[in-house]
């Protein structure tokens, strides 16, 4: 005879089912790497290759590389899952439709977000930052990218299906990325000038919080919406 | 027992159908019917909790199905036109990942040998035909016990010898007292059992 | 509850038509008022001049573009919670308008600050925040536009207007934040230090003016909406509109 899954079983399988999937798509997976990586080599190119100008502005780029990245890659948070059917399932699951989703998300992260962390170190070294900086970077990158998977899901859920549901996405979870971009290199900027960046990271620990509290809930609902 | 009670839909703001009641109980089996665009669909989906209603309300149990919808879900299987297997995964990946139950691959073979699909495990459900994918999908009914069936269309592609199969299942799981709600545009010896019919558009 | 009876578009159609002449004509006339006292009235700034009188539209302008927001925030709120059809019609009714309105704040911002800042657009932490919010107003109504079925608009857009209205003063603090980092040498601030009731005067009549003409086309606007809407129920064509 067979028996319902536990709440944490479920999530287990959700996040293996998400890595498999994650793993036969990898070419899904690179692009958005590859797009980061490239963004940040044009920048040199653009502004020229003074070392001065690439270390003070090479914060920004990495992070505005990094919101840019995360946008690209959020289409395919629920899109196959939609086609298929298999979101419709999520939904029917006897367990809350919101821990499942944030199983979704935190294997988004972990394909996207956690890439670009790892990677980062190398591109902060094309663009002459001091070591210190390179370390914030990692740092705040680690801390902000799973906010940008938390509030993208909620993005990708609201405009799931939508013709120009690309760029509408961007229009809708840009502005509500701000607040990360500012913290964030807030903290890399103050470190690198040998001030305290504590406050900064806090700050962004509390928005990781609040959205990890939210975000996965808020997903669910906007997903019910969008299949109804 | 399901009870659904003057039913009504829209879809891009315009009606559908209204005033659809039925109540479900052991052993029954409803056949859904009527032209397309007539709203099947759209009601099965409202059954599942998917659609919420315009107008009227659905209980399971006596209970509504929107404030109790774990439970509610803990004892529906919905299949509905698109199967709800993911593509990129085989038949035994989806099996074993995406339904709710504990189910060792000795079960997960032997439910996909009862639908009749014995080899190509190894390969992408994309690459499999429409009919292999139904069969996969419908190797749920096996694995997973659940009291309401609801289900989109399950013959779709089948082959005669799936039909019939499907057929012989379904005709288990109501004599067992479970319900199903069925929409069908063939003709298949499950018809036999139907106890209520509810035509939508007339 | 008479609350949800006038909720009804059947009791809302005839109910906005018999006040929009009151709202219209009063919008009307303290706009006249609010000018007058703003423009002739008022003495010009010491510092800056007759630039200062811009401030008259600008700071309403931009205290109803946020208002607005919450507005259709708390609508987006009691639509989701009660399901009722018409906060759909009031917040897309409020959506253009809104977004007018922080428009408007960001034009006379920029003719300002060309003036007094020797350019058209500064970074300023407040300018900065409205042009945010102006994207937000964008996005709400591109999303609402982009969804064909109206029930999934509304209850999407909703979501949306929740998520934008709590992220909101977050996004305000850091912005503010992040212009003090970057910009240590303080910029004239739009607001100026402090203000004389001569300019108190008209800048508050401007801004109850603005509310009340607000009023007025968010009923237009609501009323053309239901028309467009219950074209087939049967109490607006026995109304024989």
């Amino acid at each position: 005879m067979t028996h319902n899954l536990g709440l944490l079983a479920s999530w287990q399988r959700v996040l293996k089912r998400e890595l498999l999937l994650a793993y036969r798509q990898r070419n899904d997976i690179l692009t958005p790497l590859i797009f980061f990586i490239i963004v940040i080599s044009l920048f040199p190119l653009g502004v020229g290759p003074e070392p001065e100008i690439l270390r003070t502005i090479a914060p920004g780029v990495i992070w505005v590389a990094a919101l840019l990245a995360t946008l690209l890659s959020l289409a395919r948070l629920f899109n196959n899952e939609l086609h298929d059917g298999t979101l419709e399932q999520l939904l029917l699951t006897p367990q809350p439709a919101s821990v499942l989703v944030f199983a979704k998300i935190v294997s988004h992260w972990l394909t996207t977000g956690l890439p670009l962390v790892l990677i980062s170190p190398l591109l902060a070294l094309s663009l002459d930052m001091s070591s210190t900086a390179l370390i914030y970077t990692m740092l705040t990158l680690l801390l902000g990218t799973p906010i940008l998977s938390l509030i993208g899901a909620i993005g990708a859920a609201l405009t799931l299906g939508l013709r120009g549901g690309g760029v509408l996405l961007a229009l809708l979870i840009l502005p509500l990325y701000i607040p990360v971009l500012i913290f964030s290199t807030g903290a890399i900027i103050a470190a690198s000038n040998g001030f305290s960046a504590e406050g900064h990271l806090s700050l962004i620990g509390a928005y990781l919080i609040i959205t990890l509290i939210f975000a996965p809930w808020v997903t669910s609902y906007a997903l019910r919406v969008s299949l109804d | 027992m399901l009870q659904a009670n003057a039913l009504a839909a829209e879809r891009g703001g315009q009606r559908l159908f209204s005033d659809v009641s039925f109540s479900l109980k052991d052993g029954d089996l409803l056949h859904l019917s009527g032209s397309n665009g007539s709203g099947k669909t759209t009601l099965l989906r409202m059954l599942c909790g998917l659609t919420l209603p315009v107008n009227g309300d659905i209980s399971w149990q006596q209970k509504n199905i929107e404030s109790n919808r774990d439970a509610f879900n803990a004892d529906l299987l919905y299949i509905g036109h698109r199967h709800g297997m993911h593509s990129d995964l085989n038949a035994l990946e989806n099996l074993q990942l995406s339904t709710q139950q504990l189910s060792n691959s000795t079960m997960v073979f032997s439910a996909l040998e009862e639908v009749g699909l014995s080899h190509h495990l190894n390969k992408p459900l994309r690459l499999l035909s429409q009919g292999q994918q139904r069969r996969v999908a419908l190797a749920r009914l096996l694995l997973e016990s659940r009291k309401l069936w609801i289900l989109d269309e399950p013959l779709a592609a089948l082959d005669v010898d799936a039909v019939e199969w499907f057929s012989q299942r379904l005709a288990k799981h109501l004599e067992n007292g479970g319900m199903a709600i069925v929409t069908t545009h063939q003709e298949a010896s499950f018809i036999s059992h139907v106890s209520i019919n509810v035509v939508l558009g007339s | 509850m008479i609350f949800q009876k006038y909720a009804a578009p059947k009791y809302f159609y005839p109910l906005a038509g018999k006040c929009l002449p009151w709202f219209g004509t009063l919008a009307i006339l303290t706009i006249c008022a609010g000018l007058y006292l703003g423009l002739f009235v008022a003495p010009p700034d010491y510092q800056q001049g007759e630039t200062v009188r811009i401030m008259f539209i600008h700071v309403p302008a931009a205290w109803m573009s946020m208002f607005i927001y919450a507005m259709m925030a708390g609508a987006a709120a009691i639509g989701l919670v009660w399901k009722i059809k018409l906060t759909d019609t009031f917040i897309t009714a409020s959506a253009a308008i809104g977004a007018s309105f922080t428009l408007l704040a960001l034009l006379t911002g920029s003719l300002w600050g060309k003036p007094m800042w020797g350019a058209w657009w500064v970074w300023d932490a407040r300018l900065t925040s409205e042009l945010i919010l102006l994207f937000l107003y964008l996005g709400f109504m591109s999303l609402h536009s982009a969804i064909d079925d109206p029930r999934r608009a509304s209850r999407a857009g909703a979501i949306l207007l929740l998520i934008g209205v709590i992220n909101l003063p977050v996004i305000h603090y850091s912005v503010e934040w992040w212009n003090t980092l970057h910009q240590p040498t303080s910029v004239a601030r739009i607001d100026g230090p402090r203000i004389h009731s001569s300019i108190l005067t008209p800048l508050l009549i401007m801004a109850v003016a603005f509310k009340l003409f607000y009023v007025s086309v968010v009923l237009i606007r609501m009323r053309s909406s239901i028309l467009d809407n219950e074209a087939d129920s049967r109490w607006l064509q026995e109304q024989g509109a």
